[in-house]
């Protein structure tokens, strides 16, 4: 019962869902679908939160690897939930001034806008800019022209890198009009708009063989696998 | 000690090549942060900008905006979160710029839990302080975060307020004068998003646009790793294209140049993407120049194998 069950919701929904774009009878039930998938989605981050909740205080408990970071995690979960749940320094709506937590998480002053402002834009900022330290170390350490398919992806790098700046205007503004699709900012936009074009619009196409392929096994449930392991 | 001697002893009779190859990886981290501090130094300094020649993409992005009339509803999508805000934020502010100085309406939407963040202190920076006639609900509109991805753009396509039932003030959407004759995303002329990923750009090709091609144009600004993955849509079912901070700057080049007063400096705020186009040289130049370095090590230590 707990395959075949989630199996037939599945195949309803799927086959409702497809069904849906190309029958206008059919549009409500697509409708209807897309709301409980809404109602799913907003509880898989009450699944979401404990599953963390959960790892991280086993960690805890098993004093594993690196179990301080586990305090700080749930620590910053709690605060953050706590903060949010509660509408600190939030103000009641004006429309409703009786209710007391009828004000916005993000209104200006509270004390969440404040997380988001000094705590989670800094941190996931540096995080993000932390790549271009290893990237470069990767370019000087990884980046070899082994084989002829590595000196094509050198050379691409060059136009690309040089062109995306203004290196390329100045090393190759001086071309004549004639040889202006030399320019290497004009060569980028080639490489960009011709070959990886072409290279994406076929691995594009092979992945929505494959995802149209999966979805049909899914549909008529042949392909069970996402159901997991389970008595059936 | 003696230890330590014969390692240096060891260290120093290698050849040149090897012991390049062998720099520890920190001295590379300084080169970048060089590379990247100095023209950001320099360009605070003297405030001077590099120039920029605008792209096809970019031109069409600028082109979109300009050519609607006044006071016709856009959808703002914020599909990106502050880790990407150092890429997106700058072209996102010049959208939002062009939008409230062609008095369009705009409504602001979030696929990201951290988007409608983002959506609202655009709006603190741009239309509170600069267009502060604008009024929410009347002018723009922040509908906040929605979760679902996908689900969400397919109930767009049929029910606007049941996607999106209220703004982030908590006012019903029913209440809210921009949107009282708004029943399905199809009816807003333009959608824009700027997008870090999934759920984003490509998702709404895939699920909105295709649907509505003939109805509805789509601009998008996207960070540079999903830029190409996004070109193969440019330009039929993206009118127009914003790459990562190159785009930025060329796009928030020409919005400056339409929006300029003789006398006037353009404020810091709106120069963000041309001042980070500095730091971006040098240390595409840094990275030219590294891979340069690795591959000459590579031949010599290749010579040596073979000699």
């Amino acid at each position: 019962m707990k395959r075949i069950i989630p199996m037939w919701i599945a195949i309803i929904g799927g086959f409702a869902m497809m069904l849906s774009s190309f029958v206008p009878l059919a549009e409500s039930a697509g409708e209807m679908f897309a709301d409980v998938f809404n109602v799913v989605a907003a509880i898989a981050f009450v699944l979401g939160a404990g599953s963390l909740a959960k790892q991280h205080l086993e960690k805890l408990s098993r004093r594993d690897a690196g179990w301080g970071y586990s305090i700080i995690t749930l620590g910053s979960f709690l605060i953050t939930l706590f903060i949010g749940l509660l509408k600190i320094g939030i103000h009641p709506n004006p429309s409703f001034p009786q209710a007391a937590y009828s004000g916005s998480n993000d209104a200006e002053g509270s004390a969440w806008s404040w997380i988001y402002e000094y705590m989670i834009t800094p941190l996931t900022s540096t995080m993000f800019a932390l790549l271009a330290f290893f990237v470069a170390s990767a370019a000087f350490r990884a980046f070899r022209a082994k084989n002829t398919e590595a000196i094509l992806l050198l050379v691409t790098a060059f136009i690309v890198l040089l062109g995306r700046t203004f290196a390329g205007v100045v090393l190759t503004g001086w071309f004549p009009d004639w040889a202006s699709g030399l320019r290497l900012e004009n060569l980028s936009i080639y490489v960009m708009q011709v070959f990886n074009t072409a290279g994406n619009r076929a691995i594009m196409i092979g992945i929505a063989l494959g995802v149209a392929a999966t979805g049909l096994r899914i549909l008529f449930g042949i392909d069970r696998s996402w159901l997991g392991g389970g008595d059936a | 000690m003696s230890g330590g001697n014969v390692n240096s002893t060891n260290a120093s009779a290698r050849p040149w090549f090897e012991r390049l190859d062998r720099v520890d990886r920190r001295w590379i981290f300084l080169l970048m942060f060089l590379a990247v501090s100095g023209p950001i130094l320099w360009i605070g300094v003297t405030g001077k900008t590099l120039p920029e020649a605008p792209t096809l993409a970019a031109r069409a992005v600028f082109q979109e905006i300009n050519q609607l009339p006044a006071r016709s509803l856009v959808l703002i999508s914020f599909d990106y979160d502050p880790a990407s805000a150092g890429e997106l934020q700058p072209m996102a502010t010049s959208l939002v710029r062009q939008c409230a100085a062609k008095n369009l309406r705009m409504v602001f939407i979030a696929l990201w839990p951290l988007g409608s963040q983002v959506a609202q202190q655009t709006i603190q920076d741009v239309i509170r302080d600069d267009y502060p006639a604008l009024k929410e609900g009347d002018d723009f509109v922040n509908m906040g975060y929605q979760a679902g991805n996908e689900a969400v753009m397919k109930l767009l396509l049929t029910d606007f307020a049941k996607a999106f039932p209220k703004d982030s003030r908590g006012e019903a959407t029913s209440n809210i004068p921009i949107l009282k004759d708004v029943k399905m995303v199809s009816q807003f002329p333009l959608l824009i998003s700027v997008s870090a990923g999934y759920p984003g750009s490509k998702e709404w090709v895939q699920y909105v646009i295709s649907a509505y091609n003939e109805k509805m144009n789509f601009v998008t600004g996207c960070t540079g790793v999903s830029a190409p993955q996004l070109y193969p849509y440019f330009p039929q079912q993206i009118a127009g294209l914003l790459g990562a901070i190159k785009g930025a700057a060329e796009y928030e080049s020409m919005v400056n140049e339409s929006l300029a007063v003789d006398g006037v400096a353009t404020a810091p705020k709106y120069l963000q993407a041309q001042r980070r186009m500095g730091p971006q040289l040098v240390a595409h130049l840094l990275m030219v120049g590294l891979i340069i370095v690795g591959n000459v090590i590579f031949f010599a230590r290749k010579r040596r194998g073979a000699a």
